[in-house]
């Protein structure tokens, strides 16, 4: 642990620290533009100027220098400060004056420093600034490269974060340009985090161009349900609408990062919304009341013949509301998985994320079984490929998808997990901290006993270590299983059962075919799969209109705030069920969304702390477990995964020109 | 006192005969390089040490030295690479590229005995693009070296395996820096990199790595077969040994020539080259170093020793020994724009104060070139290269600033004399006058 004096203050700084962050220990503002925490240092904006002793009598760059024992460093002398001021002034005289009418107005780094470090006049008045022509970046990054200050944190992120040469320089000295590769669209899950990262207008966001200023935003803290991931987000909102979503810093989950379709397919939360209640009338949806659709559903008299299907997106206290719905009824008919998944859900380890997102990076030895963790869980993608860098094996069973780190492609059937090559039982057997990861399209094969199998064959756990992860791309599917919403036979058996009325809690994904003749109520907020097939339509909310708690696939419990209200007719889902309750004559418990949430505390304490439930300990696995079939990922589409995705211009424009881009140009042609 | 034929060290810098293998025997290069390497790798390095030999690549580092900061064993596995910096790019600089055409088997007979040193795996010789024949003849040399045995698997029947590579740049001044050298060799944008790590801990592909310039390289062998005190009986102390000086300019028979070090300027001209151009007193300034160090005007040189400490003592520096010599007739501030030009040209872009400063400083001078300026704009000028030099990765900002910096320094009254004469146009009582 070096000791180092900053600004006559002594403290100890942990080893391998830079002078930089010796500097924020001890309290000092150090201003940088190039220099990020998550990516390697380049040392090239040369804004965090410093004095240190014992060196070369000049200013050095903070961010590169390492901290080492009797350093002493001073950040207010006069020769920092006319060093700062030095480049700040070189930064600002090709920069344009044009704070106005920029989209990074208000949130811009060069904009605050300049406050601090700028002169108040020009210098190089007399001679013209530098013009740099735009860049096409896809339709999610909107260039304006005269304002780029060549920090080349968006070159570093593509290249060291998301795994893909997409962004790179040209040229050099002052003609130095930022670019795409052939000027070709950034085409990765997360490109649009180099919006966060560029310290300037540069690169700002597309759909999101001259709609707002920062200081008019609410800024609401939510999660995000594009995935099972569970990226913190921040909803940024004016009015009634999401204007944005950012992501949020947790080390534990995103980081610092959010995939694009968590960032973009906010958009859709004003189109397709269903703001009015619908009842199908001979084959035809004819607007309603509330009162006329609850009287519906009550004529129908369910009984204990009720069932409910929660869908991708939902939060855990709808999905409770709902569990106390049909428990007053007398069914306990439930079910989250509607694809018609009938995995085994006795112990919640055997499908969970055990390793976490954080322990996966230090495995050395990882099987990826039927998942394209790019488009499943693009974070998740992000933390293999640091496995990967720092020496991790790993192989993928399944059909190839385009990995951001080298890997082995052991063939599509899942048979291959009896019987592994024996370079990849070596590399497991060798290996410190095995893991494997389970995907939806695996489960769906029934390799979850098999897997169990592997873990117990190579000691998937051992002290400290589980490296036992399954690996869901809904949202609400955590919650859903620690709620109780699995049938031993999934969906099929809720058919079998034939109910009278069945609640679709925004259950967008089923086949409503195997439910022809039972009355089929919608509660969600697009008008998607699940409202189409509807006879009783009954408009709520979507998760940046509630409170709401959600369990990303490793178990972890996080809670969402209320960021705008919901549109027209439309309430929150806990009210429709509690409002449903009186309707069919039943009584619920709760009449309060506290009272609620302290009654879904009590029946699972594991949802009433934040952070990661305790799931217990991963079952024996039966050594003769087999499956085999071929595997067929489920997701089509990263862009429109669910039905807000679906609804956005935004998602559709990706996915159009992202994904079939090709097949477009084709047909142009 | 000056150089005898004798003790020369590039007896073909001429090309008076051939450069290939048996030509380059016949003057006794690969002569026994055997026993040369059976000395041993320290007993050679502290020859080199002895022989007082600085880098020839400008810098001034003394070379011994620089090759015991090599790890004496891989603890990792890693080789050790030694690269030989032939990107002779510095404007006035033209030594490398005589060498490397007429006398290539010394370059290479170096790289063995300086690889083996160093306790190198091999040796990246990296040429300047433009240097079209030269690399042809570069191949060629090493070509026969191979074949002949000399380097190779076992190399020179030394038992030690040692293969030199030559690489052609693509033509950037930034890729001489060795950092920017050894990211260009790897295949990536030429860009300097942060120090630390050294190259010497991690350079060439994260491994050791040593990057010295061609010369250095060159005078190696020599200086092992007639040993150290030989070389080090030329030239003031601090400053030992042989040196090729390139001149051109303004003098009667621009040439390079080996000569000794600390010669004193006004010899070294009237020697070798047969006097400035229209006498002494025609002489106005000189650049005694390649582009990137101060002009110094007339009166300082006339009698300064040429050597690294001489011309460091009137503010200039020995550089690669490129002396451009500048008579009455020069346009000196038109002369200094040109070399800022360049260097804003030059400027890989990475950061900050290079890549805005370089430019704003060639405008500037440009403008002061016409004497559309105000006098105010010399002081702000001298400003903005002191904001440049020592703010950046690498030492092109310094050596962008350090001519202007010369200009200003000795020639102040002219860019004055040229803002009053070009504001003086515009003035009321002139355009009165005229009218």
């Amino acid at each position: 642990m070096p000791k180092v004096t900053v600004d006559g203050q002594e403290i100890e700084v942990p080893a391998g620290a830079t002078v930089l962050q010796a500097c924020e220990l001890a309290g000092k503002e150090i201003p940088r533009f190039c220099y990020h925490e998550r990516l390697s240092i380049a040392g090239n904006c040369r804004m965090c100027l410093v004095e240190v002793k014992p060196g070369p009598p000049k200013p050095q760059a903070s961010c590169a220098l390492p901290a080492a024992d009797g350093q002493e460093i001073r950040t207010d002398t006069p020769m920092v400060k006319t060093a700062r001021e030095g480049v700040m002034e070189f930064l600002l005289i090709n920069h344009p004056l044009d704070c106005p009418i920029c989209d990074q107005g208000g949130e811009c780094d060069l904009q605050d420093q300049s406050v601090a470090y700028g002169r108040g006049g020009s210098r190089y008045g007399r001679e013209n600034k530098r013009a740099v022509t735009e860049k096409n970046m896809g339709p999610l990054i909107k260039t304006i490269m005269t304002r780029c200050i060549h920090c080349t944190r968006c070159v570093r992120f593509s290249e060291e974060i998301a795994g893909v040469d997409e962004i790179g320089a040209l040229y050099r000295g002052e003609d130095m340009q930022i670019t795409t590769y052939l000027e070709r669209a950034a085409t990765h899950e997360l490109s649009a985090n180099v919006i966060d990262l560029c310290p300037v207008g540069a690169l700002t966001s597309r759909p999101y161009a001259f709609e707002a200023r920062p200081w008019e935003l609410k800024k609401t803290l939510s999660i995000d349900v594009s995935d099972a991931v569970g990226a913190n987000i921040r909803l940024d909102s004016r009015g009634r609408e999401v204007m944005r979503a950012l992501p949020r810093i947790n080390d534990d989950v995103n980081e610092e990062w959010l995939s694009d379709k968590g960032r973009y397919m906010v958009d859709g939360l004003t189109r397709r919304r269903l703001d009015k209640v619908w009842i199908r009338k001979s084959g035809k949806l004819a607007e309603a009341s509330w009162d006329q659709a609850f009287k519906a559903i009550a004529a129908a008299k369910p009984g204990k013949n009720i069932a409910a299907i929660a869908g991708d997106l939902v939060d855990c206290e709808t999905m409770f509301a709902a569990k106390a719905l049909l428990g007053a009824m007398g069914s306990t008919l439930l079910e989250g998985r509607q694809t018609g998944m009938d995995y085994d859900v006795s112990n919640m380890a055997a499908v969970a994320f055990n390793s976490t997102f954080a322990g996966i990076e230090t495995a050395d030895a990882i099987l990826i079984v039927g998942s394209h963790v790019r488009w499943e869980a693009a974070l998740v993608n992000a933390r293999l490929r640091k496995a990967v860098k720092h020496g991790a094996k790993v192989f993928v069973v399944g059909p190839e998808w385009e990995t951001t780190y080298p890997a082995t492609f052991l063939g599509e059937d899942v048979g291959v997990l009896g019987k592994l090559p024996k370079d990849v039982s070596d590399a497991f057997k060798g290996a410190e901290r095995p893991a494997i990861i389970l995907g939806g399209a695996a489960l769906a094969k029934g390799a979850l006993a098999p897997a169990l199998a592997f873990a117990d064959k190579f000691g998937l756990v051992n002290d400290g270590w589980n490296g036992f992860n399954v690996l869901h791309m809904a949202a609400s599917r955590m919650g859903g299983l620690m709620l109780g919403y699995a049938q031993a036979g999934g969906i099929a058996d809720i058919a079998a059962a034939k109910p009278k009325v069945l609640l679709s809690l925004g259950a967008d994904e089923v086949d409503y075919s195997a439910f022809d003749g039972v009355l089929k109520v919608y509660i969600g907020h697009h008008g998607d799969k699940g409202a189409h097939a509807a006879d009783i339509i009954l408009p709520a909310a979507s998760y940046a209109e509630k409170d709401g708690t959600y369990v990303n696939t490793e178990g972890r419990v996080q809670y969402a705030e209320k960021a705008v209200f919901a549109p027209g007719d439309a309430r929150e889902d806990w009210t429709i069920l509690r409002a449903l309750a009186d309707a069919l004559g039943v009584s619920v418990g709760f009449d309060s969304f506290a009272d609620l949430q302290g009654a879904m505390f009590a029946a699972v304490p594991a949802l009433g702390e934040e952070g990661l439930a305790d799931l217990g300990a991963l079952p024996k696995g039966d050594a003769k477990a087999k499956a085999d079939g071929v595997i067929t990922y489920p997701i089509k589409d990263f862009y429109l995964t669910n039905p807000i995705a679906r609804a956005s211009a935004v998602m559709q424009q990706c996915s159009a020109e992202l994904l079939h881009g090709d097949d477009l140009a084709e047909a142009a042609e | 006192m000056s150089l005898q034929d004798k003790d020369r060290i590039f007896t073909n810098v001429y090309g008076f005969q051939p450069w290939n293998l048996a030509a380059a025997q016949k003057r006794g290069d690969w002569d026994n390089t055997k026993d040369i390497i059976a000395r041993g790798n320290d007993a050679i390095i502290d020859e080199m040490k002895a022989s007082g030999l600085r880098g020839r690549g400008g810098a001034g580092f003394p070379t011994g030295l620089k090759w015991s900061f090599m790890p004496k064993e891989s603890k990792d596995g890693r080789p050790s690479f030694l690269v030989i910096n032939a990107d002779e790019s510095e404007p006035g600089s033209c030594k490398d590229r005589e060498i490397i055409r007429h006398d290539p088997h010394k370059l290479i007979e170096g790289a063995l005995i300086a690889g083996f040193a160093m306790r190198a795996r091999a040796a990246y010789i990296y040429i300047r693009g433009e240097y079209i024949r030269e690399a042809q003849t570069l191949q060629a040399a090493i070509d026969e070296a191979y074949s002949a045995g000399l380097i190779g698997k076992n190399a020179s029947g030394s038992g030690y395996d040692f293969d030199v590579f030559m690489h052609r740049g693509a033509g950037a001044y930034i890729c001489g820096e060795e950092t920017a050298m050894i990211e260009s060799l790897e295949g990536k944008k030429g860009q300097p990199r942060l120090k630390p790590p050294f190259p010497a801990g991690a350079g060439l592909y994260g491994c050791p790595t040593t990057v010295n310039n061609v010369e250095s390289i060159a005078v190696v062998p020599t200086i092992l077969r007639r040993g150290a005190s030989w070389f080090s009986s030329f030239g003031a102390e601090g400053n030992h040994g042989t040196k090729l000086f390139q001149i051109s300019g303004h003098v009667d028979k621009p040439c390079v020539v080996e000569e000794e070090m600390s010669i004193p300027f006004r010899e070294l001209i009237e020697k070798h080259c047969g006097g400035v151009r229209g006498g002494w007193d025609n002489l106005l300034a000189v650049i005694p170093g390649g582009s990137s160090v101060p002009l110094v005007p007339a009166a300082d040189i006339m009698d300064a020793p040429m050597d690294f400490d001489g011309l460091k003592a009137v503010g200039s520096g020995l550089g690669t020994a490129a002396v451009i010599v500048m008579d009455k007739s020069t346009d000196i501030v038109r002369a200094i724009s040109r070399i800022s030009y360049f260097y804003k040209h030059e400027s890989c872009g990475q950061c900050t104060p290079c890549r805005e400063g370089t430019g704003w400083m060639w405008r500037m001078m440009e403008r002061l070139r016409t004497g559309d300026a105000a006098v105010e704009e010399i002081d702000m000028l001298y400003q903005v290269t002191k904001q440049v030099e020592g703010h950046t990765i690498c030492a092109l900002g310094d050596a962008a600033a350090w001519p202007i910096q010369g200009l200003i320094k000795h020639f102040r009254p002219e860019l004055e004399r040229r803002i009053h004469e070009h504001n003086a146009q515009f003035a009321p009582e002139t355009r009165e006058a005229a009218e």
